[in-house]
């Protein structure tokens, strides 16, 4: 294998072909379309499946009809056409089926623009659809990642029954760098659970229903337990100059990606500034981040958003140091040297309050919490 | 003593389904939706494709179709079963696909699935139960319901004016070049069940040919929301759908199914 310069739309598209993915649905929406076009050139080349949905309903849906069958199946979408196929992710949810979406974020709400932002954050990570269900939700932070985490993404799934998220912005999507493509992965068989015909066996049945309540929450128990071996086992981020930081940006994607432009910057000032990017958003790296606010005088959250991931960062922080936050909304980017101005005034915050306390740029809304040692 | 079992007198003519369960239905007394569950079972009887076969259920009184038919099932959103279909059949090319779907779920939320899954030609069979009304949520308007008839969300009867007129989606989607068998059959006597029969076999028997996408819509009785005894919801399905949606043939394959009965 041998490092390509690729496009991120194209390179998640491609990773999934290698993934196994055997059917993609799709509908076309900017920043995301060139993944659609090359799966639809690609993988009829392959003998596989390919539609141009009517609609990111009814491709969603295909996605729940392919998976229902025991394919690997996908379909990607922006902001908009995600909305769209809320419904369709509870049901696969309601019935654990397992697929992979790719969400290329763009600036909203509403139609908005095609520019990147980081704004389905909350839509992603705590459901979005009807129901007590997750995703797992990955954020790519560079061409190579939108790769081996698509790839993961389709292994999440299939392991846990469980639909995995590509939470990407738009830059992600359409910036081009140096990225390696891994080899072509083997068809895999269908589960024993998936609808094929009830040849020599018992009928199946892909359902999301259970009309008596309690046969519903033994369901959503069952659901709830898996979500909970998930949390333990599948944590994944990335620690950047943390051993000596003072203060710390909490970041993903390509926010975390701007971030680490400040944080250099500051380094050769001489401020211990460091940076922890969650890769899961769900589940969240809980323990580093506490273990991280323990070890700091201040938190600085950096969103292309007007401060979504800032709710868990406090959450799991519980006033022990106080947490800030600084974003750009609408398709913005947020500059090396906004960053850079937002981590002096936390680290100076931090060490000011010297004390657990609470302040946030933007709007405190996070109250100083008596926290137990 | 020991007793013998009796040799059978006849040989049986008419037997349980076993692409039924016995599981006994849901359904109101008088409603035809046994009616056509039983016609399907017994084409997937006579066509030997049980184990080969699988349902996509909707959202509505068949809601639960999953439960009595004994082939994989998948159960699908409201108005979203011709597109998860389609998930299933494109995974499963040599399978047989089918959609049982209302007229709420097929002629109002799922109007755009429905239609592409017609203008791509899909590759499926959708039985299509048009009782012109929602029956499972109590019994409101649906796109079907007749002009001037009363339901809990038309009180004052169906107004034209204001609602529209019944929507005939056999003949919209007959228009669409994808679709390759569409036809109109009724369940209110023996005749007409008879007929609706083989053109469920044809439906299937152009789905296994490939041709494309094949509909039978069946004119099905709702008496509990039309508040008439089984027997006059029979008589309305007869005097009152009848006239507004036609009996027939709105498109079939040039040749004649290879295989087809005759
Ligand atoms: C998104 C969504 N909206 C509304 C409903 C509620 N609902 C359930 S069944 C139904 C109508 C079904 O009517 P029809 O398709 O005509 O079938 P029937 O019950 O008459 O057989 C509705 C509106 C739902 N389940 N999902």
């Amino acid at each position: 294998m041998s490092v390509e310069l690729l496009k991120g739309n194209v390179a998640f598209a491609e990773a999934a072909v290698r993934a196994g993915c055997e059917a993609y649905f799709g509908y076309p929406i900017t920043p995301q379309t060139e993944a659609l076009e090359h799966m639809a050139k690609r993988m009829p080349e392959l003998g596989r499946v390919f539609v141009q949905a009517e609609s990111e309903v009814a491709a969603i849906n295909m996605v729940y009809g392919a998976a229902a069958a025991g394919m690997r199946t996908m379909t990607s979408s922006s902001s908009p056409g995600v909305s769209l196929m809320m419904e369709g992710l509870s049901y696969m949810a309601g019935s654990e089926v397992p697929a992979v979406l790719v969400d290329v974020m763009r600036g909203g709400p509403g139609l908005g623009n095609i520019a990147p932002a980081q704004s389905d954050y909350l839509q992603m990570v705590k459901g979005g659809g009807h129901g007590d269900y997750k995703m797992i939700v990955l954020a790519p932070a560079t061409v190579q990642e939108m790769i081996d985490l698509t790839l993961l993404a389709f292994d999440l799934a299939d392991r846990y029954r469980i639909v995995s998220v590509l939470l990407a912005d738009g830059s992600m999507g359409q910036m081009m760098e140096g990225a390696e493509l891994p080899p072509m992965k083997p068809l895999a068989e269908r589960p024993a659970w998936a609808l094929t015909g009830a040849r020599d066996r018992d009928t199946n049945l892909v359902s999301s229903i259970h009309l008596d309540p309690e046969e519903e929450e033994t369901f959503n128990l069952h659901l709830q337990a898996k979500y909970a071996e998930i949390e333990a086992n599948e944590v994944r981020f990335e620690e950047h100059l943390l051993d000596d930081a003072r203060v710390a940006v909490v970041a993903f994607g390509t926010a975390a990606r701007v971030a680490k432009t400040a944080i250099a910057g500051l380094r050769a000032e001489g401020v211990a500034a460091g940076l922890l990017r969650p890769i899961t958003l769900w589940p969240y790296p809980e323990a580093a981040l506490r273990d991280l606010a323990a070890r700091v005088d201040a938190l600085l959250v950096v969103e292309m958003n007007a401060g979504q991931m800032v709710e868990d960062v406090r959450r799991i922080v519980e006033g022990r140091v106080p947490v800030r936050f600084y974003g750009r909304t609408g398709g913005v980017m947020p500059m090396p040297e906004e960053i850079a101005d937002a981590i002096r005034e936390t680290a100076s915050a931090g060490a000011a309050s010297g004390a657990p306390a609470d302040t946030a740029a933007g709007g405190s809304d996070a109250p100083a919490q008596e926290v137990p040692a | 003593m020991t007793i013998q079992a009796p040799e059978p007198l006849l040989t049986p003519v008419y037997q349980y389904p076993e692409s039924l369960t016995h599981v006994p239905t849901h359904y109101c007394p008088g409603c035809t939706h046994g009616i056509a569950h039983r016609l399907i079972a017994e084409v997937i009887d006579e066509m030997g494709v049980r184990q080969d076969t699988i349902g996509v259920a909707s959202v509505g009184c068949s809601v639960f179709s999953y439960r009595y038919f004994a082939t994989d099932f998948a159960q699908a959103a409201h108005g979203r079963a011709p597109a998860m279909a389609t998930g299933v059949k494109r995974a499963n090319p040599d399978k047989l696909v089918f959609t049982y779907q209302g007229d709420g779920d097929l002629a109002s939320i799922g109007a755009a699935e429905i239609l592409h899954a017609a203008v791509r030609g899909e590759n499926i069979t959708v039985f299509f139960v048009n009782n012109a009304i929602y029956g499972m949520t109590g019994g409101q308007m649906a796109p079907t319901t007749l002009e001037g008839q009363k339901t809990t969300s038309s009180p004052a009867g169906r107004d034209a004016a204001t609602t529209g007129a019944p929507l005939r989606m056999s003949e919209l989607l007959a228009q669409v070049d994808g679709a390759a068998y569409v036809v109109r059959r009724s369940l209110h006597d023996v005749v007409q069940i008879r007929r609706a029969k083989k053109a469920i076999r044809r439906a299937l028997e152009v789905q296994r040919q490939g041709l494309g996408f094949a509909m039978v819509e069946l004119l099905s009785s709702c008496p509990t929301n039309w508040g008439l005894a089984p027997d006059a919801a029979l008589a309305f399905i007869r005097d009152e759908m009848v006239p507004v949606f036609p009996l027939g043939d709105l498109k079939v394959p040039d040749e004649p199914a290879a295989g087809a009965p005759a």
